[in-house]
Order: structure tokens, then sequence, then C-alpha cells
């Protein structure tokens, strides 16, 4: 695997199936445990659905990260530029949803990974970033 | 289009997820197992999902939905084959799957319908 950062369409339920698919030949690659990649691959599935039903589509990008001589892992982030969330604190929060879901998407990819960041603002998008270590 | 195929072996209606779900398939097998329990009167629903290696929460929610469907439609449902990395993580993500019966093989699986259904008030024991 190279350590260049990669760039996937998530505009559909086809794409958010293909994006669980590269996240998980990228964890392999990167050398993660089957129950580590299972979390990063299902917090990878939340966040894809979320790009499309709320984000009306956007993008993934992925790359290994290193931290000190030992240490890598794998970033995914995921952005759109769709209505935005206009209250993240809410958004966060479990069961929390303004679709028909059960709300875990948010909640459950932060419970996933090892660090979250979210960044979002109404009217112009939402960019979701994750990192889970080995 | 695609759908995932429904068996009906005796009183059981079969399925076995062996593709990478999206959410319409999802959707559909839904709607197709509801159909196919008031066509064929079949009271067990069996889904193996040992092919699976993911399940997040919109296929968790598919799940239980099947399950409730099928409970009002007078059918029990079964979900087996979880593998153990799929069960850690659907917990941690905080869906522990509430309401569905789960065993280990077809074999189990197949066994506890039966055992349900024999029972004389079958829908009393799920919580």
């Amino acid at each position: 695997m190279s350590n260049d950062l990669e760039t996937f369409p998530v505009r559909s339920g086809e794409d958010v199936v293909k994006a669980r698919q590269i996240v998980r030949s990228r964890a392999i690659d990167v050398g993660f445990s089957l129950v580590e990649q299972t979390k990063i691959v299902t917090a990878a599935s939340e966040l894809a659905r979320n790009t499309v039903i709320y984000g009306g589509g956007g993008e993934m990008r992925i790359q290994r990260v290193f931290e000190g001589p030992r240490r890598s892992g794998l970033r995914l982030t995921f952005e759109d530029q769709g209505p935005g969330i206009a209250d993240i604190e809410l958004a966060l929060r479990d069961g929390f949803t303004t679709g028909n879901g059960l709300g875990l998407g948010l909640s459950g990819a932060r419970k996933l990974s090892h660090q979250f960041d979210i960044w979002s603002k109404p009217g112009e998008g939402t960019r979701v970033t994750i990192t889970r270590w080995k | 289009m695609e759908r995932i195929p429904i068996l009906k072996l005796e009183n059981v209606l079969l399925v076995s997820i062996q593709v990478d779900m999206h959410d319409q398939l999802a959707l559909a097998l839904q709607d197709d197992l509801t159909q196919k329990i008031v066509a064929t009167r079949c009271r067990a629903v069996l889904i193996d999902i040992s092919a699976l290696e993911m399940v997040d929460s919109f296929m968790g929610r598919m799940l239980g939905n099947i399950a409730s469907m099928s409970r009002i439609l007078d059918a029990q449902t079964v979900v087996v084959g979880m593998r153990p990395a799929v069960a850690i993580t659907l917990v941690e993500l905080g869906l522990a799957l509430p309401g569905i019966r789960t065993a280990l093989s077809v074999d189990a699986g197949l066994a506890l319908l039966r055992e349900v259904l024999e029972r004389p008030d079958e829908s009393a024991d799920v919580e």
C-alpha cells in the first residue's frame, strides 16, 4: 500500500459498499487484526451512509498515518457539501436522528475510532475525520 | 433488481446473506420476507449471516425489523452464524440487538425454532 492520500466518491449505496471494501483492504495492508478491521470498516460504513443520505453525496479520503517509528494507523475523512449539521453536540448523541435510522451512525463511528474530528457549517457541508491506530 | 433468495424448507424460510449488502438490498429483503411469510404461512425464519464481515447500525436495524415484523405475522426469527468480530463491534457500537434470537449455527438455529414453536406461548420469551 502506498502512503499517499487516496480519494473515492461516496454518492450512492453501491459506493458505500465499495468504501467498506476499500477500507477493509487498506486495514489489512496496515496489519490490523480482524476485530480492528471490522471496527474501522463498520465506522466507515456509518460515515459513508451519512455522506450519501444527509450530505447528498461527497467523498472519502483514506491515508495511512504514522506516529513515531512504530505506530501506524488509518485515517479516513468523509466530506460533503450538503446542508451541514446545525447542532453537532446533538447529532453526536446516541439515538439522535433526523432521518429514519437508529441515530447510531455518528456516535457509533466515534466509539469505534481512536480519534474523531467533526467540522460542519450549515449550508456548507460536513467533514468527519476518524483515525484508528494499530 | 438484484435480490437475496429466500428458500422454503418444510415450514422454515431460510435466508443466507452471501453478499455485502447495500441498503436498498437490505430493505428489499425485509419486504420480500414479510410477503413470503404470509404467502407460505411459514412460522419460522432463519437468517444466516455467517458470510457477513460486518453488520452496521443499518443492517442491525434491518435484522430487528425482520424479527418484529415476523412476530406480528405469527412467525419466529432466529439469526445464526454471527462472526465474533462482528459481535464485538456491534456491542461497541451500542447495538445489542434486543429482541433478536440468535444461535451459533444453522443446526442450532433450527433446533431453537422448533423448540420455540412447540412451546404453548412461544411469543412471550423475547425480552
